[in-house]
């Protein structure tokens, strides 16, 4: 089948997005082509006043970077504009006289700065503030001048004002009206903004209309109609935005104030489609990114030919990027005779709010000051909701002081409340992923569900969901269910099941518990895998491909598909031969990066896949296991041997450790440390187990952690002699295998079972050789997995090759 | 356009759940044999915006989980499954007795 060609002009935040969505539903559907002005690939425009304020550089706000276009086979053209649509020939033609043909035509122009038609207007240091080009001359700008002016007291106007501020210049903001924002705010609220930014330093000249631009080549003033003047060096122009529509209507299309679409994006023209800022739908042009968005997924939809509601406009909803200044507006901000406002003004605190409320439903919010119930009320407004039964304390919940901790707020909200405007992202939908996918960041939960990636107002928001999902509280609740989506059986539950039915293999335990999924999913594999084997101890035949990649190739997997090679260095210690053999090894398979580890040995990454049994087989050492759920390394200090503080042979305890536990199967990875002197060289105090020498003895500390949750060993004994330190952990390594929940690090285990309980079932003698026993006999079955690979032809085949088949024409 | 069938491998040679990468015409495709028999082809990319390979992948039942994101992908129609979204490419697979194809 042949793919239909699609062709976009524009390159911005809601075209590309079109294109995401379409990438989404049919990656296979369509030979996608992209024109765009400016010589740079998609680019979060609302994050610009960050860029100009300081907080954030021109690379963080890319939001597709080249590689994405490339893996995606998109041809993409920068700094190349249309000229010409033929929507007879179905071709585009660009200023440079390429030629491309479509079969369905996006047009996707945006908008730009509305630049008042004043005398000078033309003149150096006058400047938009729309794109990346405008940033960077207002940054230029700000090194040799000191004064700007902002023509506009509007949102974008007072962003630009702020970051102009940062840049440390003097700044005059210009309007023509008597408020700020007066399409957002009322009077009350509009007065308390300027209030605030006059205390950030922001100068206003309300009620002014600007007459001329003065200056020769470049400005120096401003002259208002009313005769007066100022002199300024910069002047930006953000009184608003108008709808690239030129190509549009020179090429027949339809345009009123934008380019006129229906409830499906079509234009008047057959296969041409438009979305965005140059889009008009229902007589509105929208110039914020949620409608805009909402408009791609409509359009993507319409595109592939699934089935989609039609886009029936949108109300909005706004905020200020200003640092300082907390204010949400949606729908009217003036009350008349027909409506019932509610409205509080805490002058103390610097709070106010105003509900408008027409025929029992909110049909207009403005928040100054406290922004906490914003997305409530939103949803309210947006669902038309009856409020004739609510009172004014239930409707403002979060009262009239700013009061209300935003983590309860954050508890109170449903799971259909929208937390990202931006991109429709519900609380339910972040929980959910939260939980999913381990997810324990802002930015990861961006990379899973869009929320936060556009205007990032909604950012603290998640956080506090992360924080509020990840609470000690709900954490437990989460674990204490079910092992996995496969059962309503508990890890407890399952373990007892195993031991109590004799169940001996994964098919066996899915089977007799009546696992929902049939072959289970990649937590509960890899989990069964680990609790057959701690409980059959030698007898159990380890599934092989119930293991996770690294695991299952004995080998770390890095995010191309390559691979690390991190062969055993016993306690850190390693020779000259060893060390020629490694480096001969590195450059035969021309290793991209050599690099010492973490855990004192010797990294080689980025080898191919297919090359990793002969690199194995030339090394000839063991397996270090740096990508298991295993013990990985001791770390151990020079100790007795050389130094002159040490008191034990730290060295010597280190290797016999590594060379007794190594490949043993543990509920996480486990790492070990050993110094000779309490200076803990080998920091000690941070690993799984860490083991101290002192005058005459040693001190063992069980449970630390030096990753995510960092967290101090604690002291589980003081022994008199390596034997006896090695009985104890045998002992506590053991007792941790069998109670551990899989991939529960041994901190937070002892966290959870106490550490006094595991020092009690420690305390007695027979115990402990008897958990001694149980390792010791589950130690036998192991081999080493490298010369197994090395030796075993159908190991090599079914996991290291790959086969080139010819392709006979 | 002319459909073209192209062998691929013998079936024999195919492990069960345990995916097997082949090189053809410079694409990478895995081929996976699942517990029920049937054979399963799909490109060796992972639609992950991080990229990355699908072939070291935990297989259950007509499900991969790919081994770098733990994404859930469905080897039927190479649909990503919910929360994540995306697509992989599938190629159709053909059986006869022993011999493998690849049908484009």
């Amino acid at each position: 089948m042949s793919k239909k060609k699609l062709v976009m002009i524009g390159n911005g935040m809601a075209g590309v997005r079109t294109i995401e969505e379409i990438i989404k539903l049919e990656p296979e559907a369509f030979d996608i082509t992209i024109f765009g002005q400016e010589p740079h690939p998609n680019y979060n425009r609302i994050k610009l006043s960050t860029v100009l304020q300081g907080d954030t550089t021109v690379e963080d706000i890319i939001m597709n970077s080249w590689e994405w276009y490339e893996e995606n086979h998109i041809e993409l053209f920068t700094g190349e504009t249309i000229v010409n649509i033929d929507t007879d020939k179905k071709r585009v033609l660009s200023d440079k006289g390429r030629e491309v043909e479509y079969d369905e035509l996006i047009i996707a122009t945006g908008s730009s700065s509305f630049i008042l038609p004043v005398p000078g207007a033309d003149k150096q240091g006058v400047t938009g503030f729309r794109d990346i080009r405008d940033c960077e001359t207002m940054i230029n700008t700000s090194k040799q001048y000191k004064k700007a002016a902002v023509i506009g007291g509007g949102l974008l106007g007072l962003e630009a004002a702020r970051g102009l501020l940062n840049l440390g210049m003097e700044v005059e903001v210009i309007h023509l009206m008597p408020h700020l924002m007066e399409r957002q705010l009322d009077p009350t609220s509009s007065k308390m903004l300027k209030d605030e930014l006059e205390t950030q330093g922001m100068n206003f000249l309300m009620e002014k209309q600007t007459a001329a631009i003065l200056g020769e080549e470049r400005v120096t003033g401003l002259r208002f109609t009313d005769g007066s003047e100022i002199a300024v060096d910069l002047v930006v122009m953000a009184v608003g935005i108008k709808p690239n529509v030129d190509i549009a209507r020179d090429s027949g299309i339809y345009v009123n104030r934008g380019i006129v679409v229906d409830d499906f994006m079509h234009t008047s023209v057959a296969n041409v489609y438009a979305v965005g800022e140059c889009a008009e739908h229902r007589e509105l042009v929208y110039g914020l990114v949620a409608p805009l968005y909402e408009q791609g997924k409509v359009l993507a939809s319409i595109l592939c030919g699934a089935e989609t509601k039609p886009y029936e406009g949108s109300i909005v909803g706004t905020g200020l990027k200003v640092s300082g200044v907390d204010l949400f507006s949606a729908g009217e901000i003036e009350d008349d005779e027909n409506t019932k406002s509610i409205k509080v003004h805490n002058e103390f605190d610097g709070v106010y709010k105003k509900i408008i409320i027409r025929d029992n439903r909110i049909s207009g919010i403005v928040l100054y000051g406290d922004t906490k119930d914003s997305s409530r009320l939103f949803k309210m407004l947006m669902k038309k909701e009856d409020v004739s039964g609510m009172t004014s304390v239930s409707i403002l919940e979060s009262g009239c002081c700013g009061g209300g901790s935003d983590s309860n707020d954050v508890a109170a909200m449903a799971d259909d409340d929208i937390v990202c405007g931006c991109n429709g992202v519900t609380k339910g939908t972040i929980v959910e992923a939260i939980q999913s996918k381990e997810l324990t960041t802002v930015d990861e939960v961006g990379g899973c569900t869009n929320a936060g990636r556009s205007c990032g107002r909604c950012k603290s928001q998640i956080a506090d969901i992360l924080a509020y999902t990840l609470g000690d509280k709900f954490d437990v609740a989460a674990k204490k269910t079910a092992l996995c989506g496969c059962t309503t059986l508990s890890r407890d539950e399952v373990v007892a099941e195993m031991k109590e039915k004799g169940l001996t293999s994964i098919r066996e335990v899915m089977n007799v518990l009546e696992w929902k999924q049939e072959e289970g999913c990649s937590k509960c594999r890899p989990a069964l895998n680990y609790y057959l084997g701690m409980i059959l101890q030698d007898q159990y035949v380890d599934d092989r491909d119930s293991r996770l990649v690294n695991e299952k190739m004995h080998a770390n997997i890095q995010k191309d598909g390559t691979y690390s090679v991190i062969p055993r260095m016993y306690g850190g210690v390693t020779s000259a031969e060893d060390l020629k053999k490694i480096a001969e090894v590195a450059e035969k398979y021309n290793v991209p990066l050599v690099k010492l580890t973490g855990g004192q040995r010797i990294g080689l990454y980025g080898v191919k896949k297919d090359d990793l049994p002969a690199m194995w087989e030339e090394l000839g050492m063991p397996s270090g296991y740096a990508y298991g759920k295993t013990l990985r390394t001791v770390k151990t200090c020079v100790g007795a041997k050389f130094c002159r503080f040490g008191t034990q042979d730290s060295m010597g305890l280190g290797i016999e450790l590594e060379k007794k536990f190594e490949r043993l199967d543990t509920p996480h990875k486990v790492k070990m440390g050993v110094s000779a002197c309490p200076r803990n060289c080998a920091e000690a105090g941070i690993k799984d187990f860490g083991v101290v020498g002192i005058d005459g003895g040693w001190e063992v500390y069980v449970a630390g952690n030096g990753g995510t949750d960092l967290r101090a060993g604690d002291l589980l004994e003081t022994v008199k002699t390596k034997e006896e330190v090695i009985e104890l952990i045998g002992a506590f390594m053991q007792y941790y295998r069998e109670t551990a929940n899989y991939l529960e690090r041994t901190s937070k285990w002892v966290e959870r079972v106490g550490l006094d309980q595991v020092k009690e079932i420690l305390a007695n003698e027979n115990t402990r050789q008897a958990l001694n026993e149980r390792l010791d006999k589950t130690l036998l079955k192991y081999n080493e997995p490298w010369s197994e690979a090395i030796e075993n032809k159908e190991i090599q085949e079914k996991y290291y090759q790959k086969r080139e088949v010819p392709v006979l024409v | 356009m002319k459909v073209m069938k192209m062998f691929i491998a013998d079936y024999q040679s195919l492990p069960e759940r345990a995916g097997q990468v082949f090189i053809m015409d410079g694409e990478e495709i895995v081929l996976f044999r699942l517990s029920n028999g049937e054979v399963r082809a799909i490109e060796n990319r992972s639609p992950h915006p991080k990229g990355g390979t699908l072939s070291e992948g935990l297989v259950s039942g007509e499900f991969l989980f790919c081994p770098v994101y733990d994404w859930k992908i469905s080897l039927q129609d190479g649909k990503v499954q919910a929360p994540d979204e995306g697509k992989v490419k599938i190629f159709q697979v053909e059986r006869d007795k022993d011999q493998v194809f690849i049908v484009k």
